[in-house]
C-alpha cells in the first residue's frame, strides 16, 4: 500500500510538470489552432539559461525569475519573427516551421552547452518534510505548479489584459474592431507559453538531468495530457496533466514496466484522438462545408 | 507542348541514368557506399512525398516505417537465412500492412493532429525496438549485424564488381523500378485523386473519389516505399540498432522533401542528395552543426522557396527557354 501511495503521489508530482507544459500548449492552440511542436525544446533552452545564471553564482530564486522573464521575451520574439510569416499558411508549412524551431533550439543548445549531461539544483531541500510518500522536490514541484496555475487564472480572470487575450483568441475579428491589438495578443500568448515552459523545465531538470534531448519524452506526455483534457480548455489540460502523470507512473510500476513508458503515451494520444477527439473537457467543433 | 519535347526529355533521362550507372566505377568504394545511401533516401523521400506531398497527410513518423523495413530485412537475413534480395518484397509487404493499418485511424485525424500522432510514433519507436520481450528477434539495444552481399556469380564472367559497387547498382535498379511505378501512379487517375483529396476533400468526394480507400492506400504505399528503402539501407550499412531510428531520422526525411520539393517526383533525388551529403560536410564544423543547418534550411525554404529545388530548376529552365525563344 505504501509503495502504491508513493507511486500515486510521485505521479501527481510529474503530472504537475505535464500540466504546466500542456497549459503552455493550450495557450498557443487556443488563439491560433497550432500545436507547438517546439514547446519542449523552448523549455529545455530556458532551463539551460537558468543553469547559466546559477553557474555564474546567481542565487536560485533570482535566477528563476530572470529565466522566466528572459523566456517570456524570447517567446514573444519567436512569435514575431518566426511564426508570424506563416500565420495563415497551410498546416504543412506551419508544422515544418515548428519542427525547424525544434531542431534549431536543440542543436544550438547542444552547440553552446555540449551534449554532456549536467546536473541541475533543486531549491527544495527541506529536511523537515521527509516522509515515505513524497520527496521534498516533488512537494515543491506540485506547489510551484499550483501557484503558477492560480496566477494564470487570476491573470485571465481579473485583469483587462487577460480579458483582451481571451477575446482575441475567441473572436479575433470583433476584438480588432473593439481596439484590441490581436497580433500582439498572440505574441503575448507565446511569451506566456515560453515562461510556463521555462518553469516546467526548471522543475523537471533536477529529476531527468539537463541535456538537449531531455524534453522529448516529457513533451510526449504533455501532448497526451493536452489532448486528454481537451486542447482548447486550460483547466481540462491541467486535469489531463495530473491524470497522465498518475497513469504513466502506475502503468510504469505495475503494467508495462519502465521500458515501454513512451508507448503508453503513444497509445494515449492515438486513443484520445480516435475515440474522443475533443478530449474530456474540450469543445466540439462542427465544420461547415 | 510537353509531347513535342518528349524525345529530348527521354534522351536526357537516359544520359542521366548512364551517368548514374557509370558513377561507382569513377569513385572510391566509400563514396559509392555514400551514394547507395543517397539512393536509399531517394526511395524513402519518394514514399513520404506520395503521402505528405501529394495526399497532404502530414507524417512526422516515417522513421518508424523505415525501422520496420530495416528490421524485417535484418531479421529475415540473420534468423532465417533469406537471401538479401528476397527481403525487399517482404519488407515492402510488412510495411504496407503496417502503413495501411496506421492509415485507417489516421483517416479521422487531420493536419496538426495527424502530425502529432505520427510524431508520437517516431518518438516511441526506439523504445519499442529495445523492448525486452522482442529481444530474441530484434537483438535489443545491441541490434543485429548482417553480412554485406557479394555480387552474383553470373555477373563475374562479364565484370568484376566490389560489394559496394554491386550494392549501389542493385539499389539503383530497385529505385529505378520504384520511381517508374510511382510516376505511373501519380500522373494518372490515382495521382489526380490524391491531389484532389488534398486540395479539396469535399469536392473530391462529391466527384466520386473514394476518400478513405485512397487515403489509407496512400499510407500503405508510402510505407511500402519507405520500408523497401529501410531494408536496402539496413543491407548497405550491415547493421540495425534502435538508436539509429530516433525521431530525428523522421525529421531528416521531412527536411529532404522540403528541400527537394513537396509533391514532386524528381524532388526526392535532390532531397536525398541533400540529407546524405550536407550533414557529412557540416559535421566537420560541430556535432550540432548539421541540425542547425537543417533547421535554418527548413525555415529558408518555407519562407522563400516553398517549392524546393525541383520547382526552382523548373523555373530556371522555363526562364532559359523563354530567353532562347525571344532571340
Amino acid at each position: 500500500m505504501e509503495a502504491f501511495l508513493h507511486q500515486l503521489f510521485s505521479g501527481l508530482a510529474t503530472g504537475g510538470i505535464y500540466a504546466a507544459l500542456a497549459l503552455a500548449l493550450v495557450m498557443i492552440y487556443q488563439s491560433t489552432h497550432h500545436i507547438n511542436f517546439a514547446q519542449g525544446e523552448m523549455a529545455m533552452f530556458s532551463t539551460y539559461l537558468a543553469w547559466t545564471f546559477i553557474d555564474a553564482g546567481v542565487p536560485y530564486w533570482i535566477a528563476f525569475v530572470a529565466t522566466v522573464g528572459v523566456s517570456f521575451v524570447l517567446g514573444v520574439i519567436i512569435e514575431r519573427v518566426v511564426v508570424r510569416p506563416v500565420e495563415h499558411a497551410p498546416v504543412l508549412s506551419v508544422v515544418i516551421v515548428f519542427i525547424a524551431l525544434l531542431v534549431i533550439l536543440n542543436s544550438v543548445a547542444g552547440w553552446i552547452y555540449s551534449y554532456t549531461i549536467k546536473t541541475f539544483p533543486s531549491p527544495f531541500e527541506w529536511e523537515a518534510v521527509r516522509n515515505p510518500y513524497l520527496a521534498p522536490h516533488e512537494i515543491g514541484t506540485v506547489g510551484v505548479t499550483v501557484v503558477v496555475l492560480l496566477l494564470l487564472y487570476a491573470f485571465f480572470r481579473y485583469t483587462s489584459l487577460g480579458l483582451a487575450m481571451r477575446a482575441a483568441a475567441q473572436n479575433p475579428v470583433s476584438s480588432r474592431l473593439a481596439g484590441i491589438r490581436v497580433g500582439w495578443m498572440l505574441a503575448l500568448g507565446w511569451g506566456l507559453a515560453a515562461a510556463i515552459g521555462a518553469i516546467a523545465g526548471m522543475m523537471i531538470a533536477p529529476v531527468v538531468y539537463l541535456d538537449p534531448n531531455m524534453m522529448s519524452g516529457i513533451m510526449l506526455y504533455a501532448f497526451a495530457a493536452a489532448l486528454l483534457g481537451g486542447i482548447d480548455n486550460p483547466i481540462g489540460a491541467v486535469i489531463g496533466g495530473f491524470v497522465v502523470g498518475v497513469v504513466e507512473n502506475l502503468a510504469g510500476a505495475y503494467v508495462v514496466g519502465t521500458e515501454l513508458k513512451l508507448t503508453v503515451a503513444l497509445v494515449l494520444i492515438i486513443g484520445v484522438l480516435l475515440f474522443k477527439p475533443s478530449g474530456l473537457f474540450g469543445r466540439r467543433y462542427v465544420t461547415r462545408v | 507542348m510537353e509531347r513535342t519535347k518528349s524525345p529530348l526529355r527521354w534522351i536526357a533521362i537516359l544520359v542521366v541514368l548512364a551517368a548514374l550507372v557509370a558513377l561507382p566505377f569513377l569513385i572510391s568504394d566509400y563514396r559509392t557506399f555514400q551514394f547507395t545511401q543517397a539512393v536509399v533516401y531517394a526511395i524513402v523521400l519518394l514514399g513520404l512525398n506520395i503521402l505528405t506531398g501529394y495526399n497532404g497527410q502530414i507524417s512526422l513518423g516515417h522513421g518508424a516505417f523505415y525501422a520496420i523495413g530495416a528490421y524485417t530485412a535484418a531479421i529475415l537475413m540473420d534468423k532465417f537465412g533469406v537471401p538479401y534480395w528476397a527481403t525487399l518484397p517482404a519488407a515492402g509487404v510488412v510495411c504496407f500492412v503496417f502503413g495501411f493499418l496506421f492509415g485507417l485511424p489516421a483517416l479521422r485525424l487531420q493536419g496538426h493532429y495527424l502530425a502529432l500522432a505520427t510524431f508520437a510514433l517516431a518518438v516511441a519507436t526506439p523504445q519499442v525496438l529495445k523492448y525486452k520481450r522482442l529481444e530474441e528477434w530484434t537483438g535489443g539495444v545491441q541490434g543485429i549485424v548482417i553480412m554485406k552481399p557479394d555480387p552474383p556469380e553470373w555477373l563475374a564472367s562479364f565484370v568484376t564488381l566490389s560489394q559496394d559497387q554491386w550494392l549501389y547498382l542493385f539499389s539503383l535498379g530497385v529505385a529505378a523500378v520504384l520511381f517508374l511505378v510511382a510516376w505511373n501512379l501519380l500522373r494518372g487517375r490515382a495521382g489526380r485523386a490524391l491531389v484532389a483529396l488534398r486540395d479539396h476533400p469535399i469536392a473530391a468526394e462529391a466527384m466520386g473519389v473514394n476518400g478513405p480507400v485512397y487515403k489509407s492506400m496512400a499510407f500503405g504505399v508510402s510505407a511500402l516505399y519507405t520500408g523497401v528503402g529501410g531494408a536496402l539501407g539496413a543491407i548497405a550499412v550491415q547493421f540495425v540498432a534502435p538508436d539509429s531510428f530516433t525521431a530525428f531520422l523522421s525529421i531528416s526525411f521531412l527536411v529532404g522533401i522540403v528541400v527537394g520539393g513537396i509533391a514532386t517526383i524528381s524532388g526526392a533525388i535532390y532531397g536525398a542528395l541533400f540529407i546524405q551529403f550536407v550533414p557529412n560536410f557540416a559535421d566537420q564544423i560541430s556535432k550540432a552543426a548539421p541540425w542547425a543547418i537543417y533547421g535554418l534550411v527548413l525555415l529558408v525554404f518555407i519562407y522563400a522557396m516553398p517549392g524546393g529545388v525541383a520547382w526552382m530548376l523548373h523555373f530556371v529552365a522555363a526562364r532559359v527557354r523563354a530567353l532562347l525563344a525571344t532571340r
